[in-house]
């Protein structure tokens, strides 16, 4: 265990430590465990072994993956698909775990809910199997997502054996323009480390331009933290955070949230704690961006053109480009903001929070789409919200569609798919090929610049277009 | 799982960075039970994108190993991608990094992941490419790799994921073991930090 000053992440690791073994492997004790449908491989496990879920309290079911999202209440045309969603009620209901399904008033994307819930909290682990579990890092916890067999060993033991990641720091000082988001950052951040540039690493943000993002900025941004290879992204908890945490459901109250609180004032990095690496990036010189290849990693200003392989020196790199730009179909040095797109989706668990929704509505407002698009709240709670609001009839007034919480177009399996060689503008995290579709292509980018492509029907300076 | 000691086979090289995991394994496939098979599905999409997909090259038939490139097995936490290599005859796969969770997911199923410097996957994808259907030699208790030359190629791995490998042990049992100590840490934590737990649920009115 580190003596001397420590990191947030130092913090919260060194109090999970249940025992740690010869070779120096850790076993974390897990504070929360949350589940989707895909964790049916992992209750079959667990069955095959005959055990059970040992800590049915600190376990959270959701239904997001497989539900519809364009009518909820309609029957799910394909039965492999309303298999999957009973059979996590199925499971939920066997072994005594709380489920978040189809019809709950909490329901929607489970790292939309787990924090609205009032179930993430600072200084806790938080597991899920599901690579965006880093989104709860925006609270000062470690979540990082883990594959089935993990998922199966937390619910037989609620503990995982871990390595200690290596630490990185990201700092962003300087106050961020008009029009650019939280997205705009983490893109800018990818961009500039890599898609795998922070392997075997937790990372921290800070800086001015982190400290002043709302728990929802600050969640794009955690979310994101596995496109850069990251094990997990973490900020420090502060007034932000307890104002946000305060009155919801599953939060400690009265004394218990004083007391809560008390401790987590002591959760953020020493004065002089090291970190394995540091970088360094301005805020003033983060732009609307927007990605034009496969990888997360190739997010640009929406100023730049699509660039040329012929001036990238190495071949390996050069022919990797080419490969790219082949499946999104653009030619070198064509202008971004001279691609045509066929649609939008803002949604997902990166973009898909009230105030996502708010800022592709103050774009919207007024204005008509010239092409289809998708508007999927992150869950129940923000689309309610949204509606008293009156953004559904904006998003409606627009042309879009508005529809019910859950994954949907951000990887597809519900149905909901973009058409093979379509071009979408995405507020998702994953430009993957066939992430959205069989040969979809996907130009990942902030719900204000998605809404200001659906205006332009053109990949857009949100900037230029202005509020209207 | 199946356990990993040393393997002979053909190795394919696959040249691209970044290789997520839904391109390992499409989305829409991960609802089948595990019964059911991946390999069918193993780079379903890039298959039929791809008349030259290495693995589909009559050269490359029988391929056991995969020499990748930076980044491999990026993305979702997916176990259904490791399942796809395995049922896909995938027993080891070579690259310049990994994701972290596919990294995981591999050594709990007994796909052997070796990560060697860019520059030595990068010369192992070329000899492959000159000499199609060349075959690798990978010895996890030795940790080295043989290539088609005879070259050999020192590795190195966690000693408690070759350990798993090896011995194919199921580490539920081995944590089950410290259940005592698991219990008298939350039992301490309750206590201490009892807002760790989450409060009860609001009653509806």
């Amino acid at each position: 265990m580190s003596r001397g000053p420590r990191t947030l992440f130092d913090k919260v690791w060194d109090t999970h430590i249940v025992t740690t073994r010869q070779d120096g492997q850790a076993l974390l004790a897990i504070d929360r465990h949350l589940l989707h449908e895909g964790s049916f491989h992992a209750f079959a496990m667990l069955d095959q072994a005959g055990r059970r879920v040992r800590r049915p309290d600190l376990t959270f079911a959701v239904a997001d993956h497989y539900v519809p999202t364009r009518a909820q209440s309609a029957a799910v045309p394909d039965p492999e698909i309303a298999g999957m969603v009973s059979l996590l009620a199925d499971n939920a209901a066997r072994h005594g775990v709380r489920h978040f399904g189809l019809g709950d008033a909490a329901q929607g994307i489970v790292h939309v809910i787990a924090p609205e819930q009032g179930l993430t909290l600072p200084g806790l682990t938080v597991v899920c199997g599901d690579s965006h579990t880093s989104t709860h890092g925006a609270f000062g916890a470690l979540g990082f997502g883990i594959g089935a067999t993990e998922v199966a060993h937390v619910l037989a033991t609620q503990a995982l054996w871990q390595r200690r990641p290596r630490s990185m720091l990201v700092h962003i000082g300087g106050t961020l323009g008009p029009y650019v988001s939280a997205k705009d950052v983490i893109l800018a951040i990818i961009a500039r480390i890599g898609a795998g540039g922070a392997i075997g690493h937790v990372l921290e943000y800070s800086g001015s331009a982190i400290r002043s993002l709302s728990m929802e900025g600050r969640m794009t941004i955690c979310n994101m933290s596995i496109e850069a290879g990251a094990r997990a992204g973490m900020i420090m908890p502060d007034e932000t955070t307890f104002a946000w945490i305060e009155g919801r459901p599953r939060a400690p109250k009265g004394e218990r949230l004083a007391r809560a609180i008390a401790a987590w004032r002591a959760l953020p990095t020493d004065a002089g704690a090291r970190f394995d690496r540091e970088v360094e990036l301005d805020a003033v010189a983060i732009a609307p961006s927007v990605t034009w290849g496969t990888s997360p990693e190739t997010a640009v200003p929406v100023t730049a053109s699509v660039p040329d392989p012929a001036n990238e020196a190495d071949p390996q790199r050069a022919t990797q480009m080419r490969a790219m730009l082949d499946y999104m179909g653009l030619v070198p040095g064509t202008p971004l903001e001279a691609i045509g797109i066929d649609r939008v989706f803002i949604g997902s668990c990166t973009n898909s929070r009230i105030e996502d929704l708010r800022s592709a509505a103050a774009v919207l407002r007024g204005r008509r789409a010239v092409v289809a698009g998708l508007v999927i709240p992150g869950s129940t709670p923000v689309r309610r919200q949204a509606e008293r609001e009156g953004l559904d009839q904006i998003f409606r007034a627009a042309g879009l569609e508005f529809g019910e919480a859950g994954c949907s177009m951000c990887v597809g399996i519900n149905g909901d798919l973009v058409s093979p060689g379509e071009r979408c503008a995405s507020t998702t995290n994953r430009n993957f090929r066939g992430r959205q579709g069989p040969n979809a292509r996907t130009h990942l980018m902030s719900p204000a610049m998605a809404a200001a492509a659906a205006v332009t029907g053109r990949l857009t300076d949100v900037r230029r277009l202005g509020k209207g | 799982m199946q356990t990993f000691t040393t393997l002979r086979a053909v190795a394919a090289p696959l040249d691209r960075a970044n290789v997520d995991t839904d391109q390992i394994l499409p989305a829409r496939f991960l609802k089948k039970p595990r019964s059911a098979g991946y390999g069918g599905f193993l780079f379903h999409d890039e298959r039929l994108r791809r008349a030259d997909f290495p693995l589909d090259q009559p050269a490359f038939r029988g391929a056991a190993i995969l020499v990748a490139d930076r980044n491999f097995g990026c993305g979702s936490s997916r176990e259904g991608a490791v399942y796809g290599l395995l049922d896909g005859g995938i027993r080891c796969v070579i690259a310049a990094s990994f994701g972290d969770i596919f990294a995981t997911n591999a050594a709990k199923n007994g796909l052997l992941t070796i990560t060697l410097p860019e520059a030595e996957v990068g010369r192992l994808r070329d000899r492959l490419r000159a000499a199609p259907g060349a075959m690798l030699i990978v010895d996890l208790p030795a940790q080295t790799i043989t290539d088609p030359d005879g070259r050999i190629i020192r590795f190195e791995i966690d000693a408690f994921r070759k350990r798993c490998l090896i011995e194919g042990l199921d580490d539920i049992d081995l944590t089950l073991e410290c259940i005592d100590a698991m219990a008298a840490f939350e039992e301490r934590a309750a206590r201490e930090q009892p807002w760790r737990l989450p409060a009860p649920e609001p009653r509806e009115d």
